[in-house]
């Protein structure tokens, strides 16, 4: 045991623990999508999610075995695969920025990225009259594309790396401006104005396959590149020097890491709206299993951003029944204190 | 020997001090750009025209300056200085040029207060003004209190002022999905901040809640003044430096708190009055008199543009975020770079 090293998380100390760490979470991830298929406001058990998924066609006489096939495979099923496209990009996509800006408290909420998507879909549904999401998901990714942009250039100003608070409050910045401009458009539409509203909330309520389909590729794309990154992103963490001295080009991997980054969060708020404090929190625990590899940051990341979005959206079923409460307002009531305690913390914040 | 002089020369130069010129031209512009707003609508009026009808009964004009448009210029200017000293009174308080009833969730409060009340209550105007006061205090008092730790330091106020914003905008998004469109229309046009709705009956109540407040404002003058010099130095002055801090914040706060209560929050301009108005004074503190008029001629002329430049008329608020997020996004830039 070395002084230096703290030891209590389980995944610090060994290879193994990681394994184990990493079985845990993915128990956890099965658990959660279980829970996501079950509950609702037509409740079942397991063995009936599991025939409904396993079973072909059911008898036409068997009226409650066709509902509850029809709840599981028809609308909750794509609504899972979308909690776990959601969580997975977010999560993974605050990872790389809090890695790219070593700023603990980056999310691609607080820097702005999704008020930049929010932006250009309000300008998709406003001015364009575009009202599906797989038309707007190249606004979302345009968005989020041109805000990772602005936060980076001016984390960039003076030729160093912003402090955490100059990031935090371009980030503030920048989605006043964005969300002054969102509800212009909002205000002069009254059309726009239920669309964006809806969308604005965060909800996973009435999406299907058409909202993930056109989007999926996007997320994954992202998913692959970060994981590609994720040892260029560690010698990153040596500081900038250091980095270029072992060979890595810092540049292309801050510019890679803004694509990953406009990919994941763009397309994970193309389709759910604006989710926030998921790419805050997730991987500050993925930190504390993994220590401090990107690869293991990212990788737990990914499992563990769709267990809470999983879990937030099925507290959002149950808790105000039988209305629901969207995911990005279950998220936002977890995630503030997470980040008021963060910043609490008597310890100097700096990654 | 010389650099034992005094350098800003203040003591010695005989005739108006800066200060004071910069404050009478700011008067006299503001004026000007009065009359000038008060001529534009659908029934334009050139400045002159506009000043006979202030003095005089000129039949249809004076009726639309004075009815339609006065209240709603007064309003602009006499609310645009109340935000403004509130700002001057936040950032010297916080010593940060980014502190701001903005900052600290207080509009964002004040919605949440006002969509509750509006729910429990039906849409009201009380229950508009009590929901603003109720909702914005009990933010920032919520705020304040998470981010004290052996005292206030400015970021930890920041971030947690952004977590509880944060948490509370998306609970305002779900409050308004839960009413009917035209409710969340109207709760939003006042969310977005807006002089449009301000006639005589809403102007004056709010004019002289915000008279009451101008002695106290100047009773904490002096004490503010040594407050910039630091603790310490405030209070070898003779100055009780925590009871003045809270009387201090409680002004600020109330100066707001009135406004958005009236208007709704109108973002940014107690953030960036006091800033112009240090630079135009080139004072070392911030100076309340030229924060008022620098807030005055900034919510003016966002009005202005809101209203009459814009292809369709919006809420003034909303040009303020977006002009004000500009402004500081191009301080924190500037800040960088000095720092760099």
């Amino acid at each position: 045991m070395k002084p230096q090293r703290e030891s209590r998380a389980p995944g610090r100390q060994s290879p193994g623990g990681r394994a184990i760490a990493l079985l845990v979470l993915l128990a956890l991830l099965v658990v959660a999508v279980f829970l996501s298929l079950a509950v609702g406001s037509r409740p079942m058990s397991l063995d009936v999610v599991w025939g409904a998924l396993t079973s072909g066609d059911v008898p036409a006489a068997d009226r409650a075995a066709a509902a509850d096939r029809a709840a599981v495979v028809d609308l909750r099923l794509p609504r899972t695969v979308l909690g776990i496209l959601v969580g997975a990009g977010l999560a993974v996509a605050g990872a790389i920025i809090q890695a790219v800006t070593r700023n603990p408290l980056a999310d691609p909420g607080i820097l702005g990225v999704t008020s930049g998507s929010a932006f250009m879909v309000a300008v998709a549904v406003g001015f364009l009259g575009i009202t599906t999401p797989s038309g707007y998901v190249w606004f979302a990714l345009a968005g989020a594309l041109l805000a990772s942009v602005v936060v980076y250039l001016i984390g960039s100003a003076g030729g160093r790396s912003a402090g955490p608070a100059q990031l935090t409050l371009a980030g503030v910045a920048l989605s006043a401006v964005l969300s002054g401009l969102v509800s212009a458009i909002r205000l002069t539409d009254p059309q726009s104005f239920a669309a964006i509203q809806t969308w604005e909330s965060g909800s996973f309520q009435d999406r299907g396959w058409d909202v993930i389909v056109p989007v999926l590729p996007f997320v994954l794309a992202g998913l692959l590149l970060a994981l590609a990154l994720a040892g260029s992103l560690n010698a990153l963490a040596l500081g900038d020097d250091l980095a270029s001295a072992l060979g890595s080009s810092v540049l292309r991997t801050r510019v890679l890491a803004v694509v990953a980054v406009t990919l994941l969060a763009g397309g994970a708020t193309a389709m759910g709206g604006p989710i926030i404090f998921v790419g805050l929190m997730v991987p500050h625990v993925a930190r504390w299993i993994a220590g401090p590899d990107q690869r293991w940051i990212i990788t737990y990341s990914m499992l563990l951003g769709p267990v809470l979005v999983l879990v937030a959206d099925v507290l959002g079923r149950v808790v105000a029944r039988p209305g629901e409460i969207p995911v990005g307002v279950i998220t936002a009531f977890v995630g503030a204190p997470v980040l008021i305690w963060l910043v609490r913390r008597s310890r100097v914040i700096g990654l | 020997m010389t650099a034992l002089r005094p350098s800003t020369g203040l003591v010695t130069r005989r005739g108006p001090s800066r200060g004071t010129v910069t404050a009478v031209v700011l008067g006299l512009l503001l004026a000007l750009l009065a009359l000038v707003a008060m001529g534009l609508g659908d029934y334009p009026l050139g400045p002159v025209e506009v000043l006979r009808a202030l003095v005089s009964d000129q039949g249809f004009d004076t009726v639309v300056v004075t009815e339609w448009r006065l209240p709603r210029v007064l309003a602009a200017l006499v609310f645009g200085a109340a935000l403004g000293v509130s700002g001057a009174l936040f950032q010297s308080l916080t010593r940060n040029p980014l502190g701001s009833p903005d900052v600290i969730g207080f509009s964002t409060g004040s919605f949440t207060g006002v969509l509750v009340f509006t729910i429990i209550f039906g849409g009201s105007t009380l229950g508009t003004t009590g929901g603003a006061i109720v909702g914005g205090l009990a933010t920032a008092l919520v705020v304040y209190l998470l981010a004290y730790r052996r005292g206030i330091q400015g970021f930890r106020l920041i971030v947690v002022g952004i977590a509880v914003t944060a948490m509370l905008h998306s609970f305002n998004v779900w409050l308004l999905l839960q009413v009917q469109t035209e409710v969340a229309m109207s709760a939003s046009i006042w969310a977005a901040g807006t002089l449009s709705l301000v006639g005589w009956e809403r102007l004056l109540p709010a004019a002289v809640m915000l008279a009451v407040l101008v002695p106290v404002v100047l009773g904490v003058a002096g004490p503010l003044r040594q407050l910039e010099l630091g603790d310490d130095a405030a209070a070898a002055h003779g100055v009780r430096v925590e009871p003045a801090r809270l009387v201090i914040l409680v002004v600020g706060v109330s100066l707001t708190a009135i406004v958005t209560a009236t208007t709704g929050p109108i973002a940014f301009v107690a953030l960036a009055a006091p800033q112009v108005a240090r630079r135009i004074a080139r004072s070392a503190g911030l100076p309340l008199g030229h924060a008022a008029l620098v807030g005055a001629m900034l919510l003016l002329a966002a009005d202005v543009v809101a209203q009459h430049l814009l292809p369709t008329a919006l809420p003034v608020g909303v040009v303020t975020v977006v002009l004000g997020g500009i402004y500081l996004l191009n301080l924190l830039v500037r800040e960088a770079r000095r720092a760099a």
